[in-house]
Order: C-alpha cells, then structure tokens, then sequence
C-alpha cells in the first residue's frame, strides 16, 4: 500500500491498519528530513493550506503550522477569538470564504465533536481533525503510538493504560482506536466520575486503582484534568485527585519495572504528574513533541497527494 | 511483451570496473570525493561499484550515501498514485566536496533534477558529477548529461530498459523490454 485509504484525516476510526502503517514508515522518513541542515522539501510548493482553530491550542497549531512549511505549502492561520465568527457567521460559510482564497487543505480544530466530519460533506478540501470536541485528535494519537514504537521498537503486543480525564479527552478515544488497531492492549484508570459509562464495550479495561494499573502496564500516558471542559465537580479538590490518580517518583520507583511515561500535553506540572517525573528518563514528553512534526508532516503529504 | 538481453553478467562486469578506473582518474583516492546513489534503483550498482573500488583497487575511505529524491519528484499529484519513499542514508555534509551521483538508467533527467535539488539540503558541494550504467540517448526532457556512461541505448517510449541485479533479482543482466 503506499496510498491513504481516506481523503481526509476526521479520526483515526475512520482509517485502516495499512493507513497507520504507511503513515508511520512516511514519518520515518520525514524525521530523516529534519535532522538534514536544511529541513524542507518542496513536495507541497503549489499547496495552500488554512489552519482554522477555533479553540485555543499552542502545540498542535505550531506543529501543523511547521510541518506545513517543512513541506514548502503556503500557510494562512485563522483563530476564531479575532475572527467573523464572532459576528454570527456559520461553519460553512466562514471555512467556504477561506476555500475562495483558494486553498487546498483545512486543519481545524473546533469545540463541537464531528465538526470535520460535517465539514468535509460540505465543502471541497480535504480536512485533517486537528481536535473535535472530546471525540477525536487524530494525530496526537499517531504521533503517540509513533513514540511508542520509536522507544520500544514495536506497539503490538504493549500495554498501555490511560489515565486521568477520559471522560473529556479526545486524546483518550483516538488513542485507544489507534492503540487496538495495533494490536496493543489498552486499560483507563481515573476517577468513576471521569471514566465515561459503558467504556468498555470499546474493548478495553477500567482500573480505579492508578498503582494497580501501572504494574500492569508497559506504557502510561497522563492526561490533563480539562477544566475548561468541566460544567461541574467531578471530584472534590485537586490535592485529592492529585494523591490518588497522580504519578509522582516514589510511585514509579516501586515498580517492578521501568515503564515508558508519556503525556499529550499541556503539563500540569505538580497535578497529574510531578516534574521529577516529567523530566526523567522513562518520560517521552519531548519526543512525542518532536515526533509531532515528522506525523503530521507524513499525514499532509500523504493527503495533499490525493488533492487532484 | 518481449525482451532482449542489452547486456550480459561478463558484460556488466567490464564496464563496472572500466566506470571504476574512469572514477580514479578523476578523483585519485576520493580524498574530497563522496558517492551517492539514488534510490531505490541507483543504490545496486552505486554499491557495486563501492565494492570494486575497495576491494579491486584498494581505494581506502569513500564516503558514501544513498539519496531518496521522492519529496523533490516534479510529478507530485500529477500522477494516480501516491509516490512512495525510499530512505536518505547520508551521515556527511557534501559542502564543497566533489559529488559523484550514481543512477541506473539516465532516460528524461527529471530523477536528476530532483536529485540536484535534494543535494543541496547536505550543503553546496563543489561540483557534481553524474554515473549512469545506461544512457537512454536523444530521450532527454532536461538538459542533463552523464559524466561517465556504462553503454548509449537508443530506446523508443514504448520500450522499457529493465536493470537486473543478482542481490536483488538473482542475475547481472540489462534488457530492453517492448511492451
């Protein structure tokens, strides 16, 4: 295969194991490309591309917006706090003015879960979900099990457990679609109130208890507490939260063994993982960060040569 | 489809090593010299010849890569399929080095358009020069020449050369296939 099966990039529930596989041997090389003294190939020359957010982001938009220019395309940003929206303009129509800019390709990130999927049935580019509400963040969760894979040479066959905020997270969902399509092993830990009801049907575990889960597993990735997601309490206080569901040294080091810790960012340092911890050996952050790029650079590419 | 041997194992062999003394003639022991082959086909006989010049006339150190030129391809979205990379494997800069780029079969000189642009992402390097094994004559879409030839080929649009290698395909042979 050395073709996406999808015109667009809307979650990874929509792609197909040879679509990962593909993207992840494409990133291989793009990460080569970064490590040259001139990062950038001229591939997208003749592509525009629009980064809409229309929820606040820093790390994704900069990586889009990198990987994006590493691959030679035009690049506008639009960040909907300074924007028409504002004024009462609809999705379809603020996205079809951009589109009459012409350009080729939308990265939106949007508040509201299926906003891409609605969007791709209305307009012609092709859209890559760069965060939809709490359903899906597509190349996070690439770019995670990419990470996974660069440390431990493979994702098949590894547990993973996911714990904090899942009930918020689309960095859970897309992960653990991702995760199983890769034939990994996947539990949630967190507290009932943020473990969504019937999780399980999705094929994977539920642990309440954050020392069990991490015996168990060969890989944690710590996700943030959403408050801005939040309408009410889910738990009493963060002190609370953060004795039973957060990660710290003493907790790691009484492992039997090293585990592989990894978060989406952005890091509450102190909350759902303590710095000793962020910063040691075992943690991924940074790579995943650096990983970003090489994905969503194969990701476009891989999509902008389906734009005929 | 029917297909006509161009050129044979011994043949193959003859020319590598005469492309290999030509390469000495210019470059003596490779002392500023790199040599990089193009994926995914220039890569055989970029090693071959690797491989003569070491161990045939004990050329100690060349620096050598392999260059993938896909991202740098002027038929991006032009084409139906998706092109597939091949990986870079160049731990060197090629600033102010002589740079000699080895391809299978030199036929419209797009490859080597793309290749030119790609080296320069390695440094500015002194100069290039192009090796190929076959030279698909009066078929250029670029005014691109190789420096040193394996053997001229008049070919028509509709025949295909096909360059077999034992590693890969089990045999040295060159054919020339018409469809």
């Amino acid at each position: 295969m050395s073709e996406l099966s999808v015109r667009h990039l809307l979650g990874i529930k929509y792609l197909k194991r040879s679509d990962l596989d593909l993207i992840f041997e494409t990133a291989d090389h793009f990460k080569e490309v970064l490590a040259r003294p001139i990062k950038k190939v001229p591939s997208l020359r003749d592509l525009t591309i629009a980064n809409i957010f229309f929820e606040n982001s820093t790390r994704t938009r900069l990586s889009f917006e990198l990987a994006e220019k590493r691959l030679s395309a035009d690049v506008i940003n639009f960040s909907a706090a300074q924007s028409s929206v504002r004024k009462g303009e609809t999705l379809i129509d603020t996205v079809n003015n951009i589109l009459s800019m012409k350009v080729d390709m939308v990265v939106m990130r949007h508040p509201n879960p299926g906003a891409g999927i609605f969007l791709s049935n209305h307009v012609k580019a092709s859209i890559v979900n760069a965060g939809d509400g709490a359903h899906e963040h597509p190349t996070q969760a690439l770019l995670d099990a990419y990470s996974i894979r660069e440390r431990l040479g493979e994702v098949g066959g590894k547990k993973v457990v996911i714990v904090g905020d899942i009930l918020h997270s689309r960095v859970a969902l897309s992960n653990i679609f991702t995760l199983q399509m890769l034939g990994a092993e996947v539990k949630v830990c967190g507290p009932r109130t943020l473990i969504p009801k019937y999780v399980e049907s999705l094929g994977i575990g539920v642990e309440y208890d954050l020392k069990r889960a991490l015996q168990w597993c060969d890989v944690a990735n710590m996700l943030r507490i959403q408050n801005e997601r939040m309408d009410m309490s889910y738990f009493p206080t963060t002190r609370e939260y953060t004795r039973q569901f957060g990660i710290n040294k003493a907790l790691l080091d009484s492992l039997e063994r090293e585990i592989v810790i990894m978060h989406p960012g952005p890091i509450n340092r102190g909350v759902e993982i303590t710095s000793d911890v962020a910063d040691s050996s075992q943690s991924i952050i940074l790579n995943q960060v650096e990983n970003g790029v090489a994905i969503r650079m194969a990701v476009i590419y891989l999509l902008a040569s389906k734009i005929k | 489809m029917s297909q006509k041997v161009l050129l044979s194992s011994r043949e193959i062999d003859i020319i590598l090593h005469r492309l290999a003394c030509q390469l000495l003639e210019n470059h003596l022991d490779f002392s500023n010299s790199v040599m990089i082959g193009l994926q995914p086909r220039g890569t055989f006989l970029a090693k071959r010849l690797l491989g003569v010049l070491q161990n045939d006339y004990k050329v100690r150190h060349i620096p050598f890569g392999l260059l993938d030129i896909t991202f740098y391809r002027d038929d991006f979205r032009r084409g139906d399929k998706t092109l597939a990379a091949s990986s870079t494997q160049i731990d060197f800069l090629v600033e102010g080095k002589r740079v000699v780029l080895v391809d299978d079969v030199l036929y419209t000189g797009r490859s080597i358009r793309a290749a030119l642009t790609a080296l320069q992402s390695f440094g500015r390097p002194g100069e290039i020069e192009l090796l190929t094994l076959i030279d698909r004559r009066f078929s250029r879409h670029l005014p691109i020449q190789p420096d040193y030839r394996g053997r001229q080929v008049d070919a028509i649009k509709e025949e295909r050369v096909k360059v077999c290698w034992k590693e890969n395909e089990g045999e040295d042979t060159v054919y020339l296939v018409s469809q």
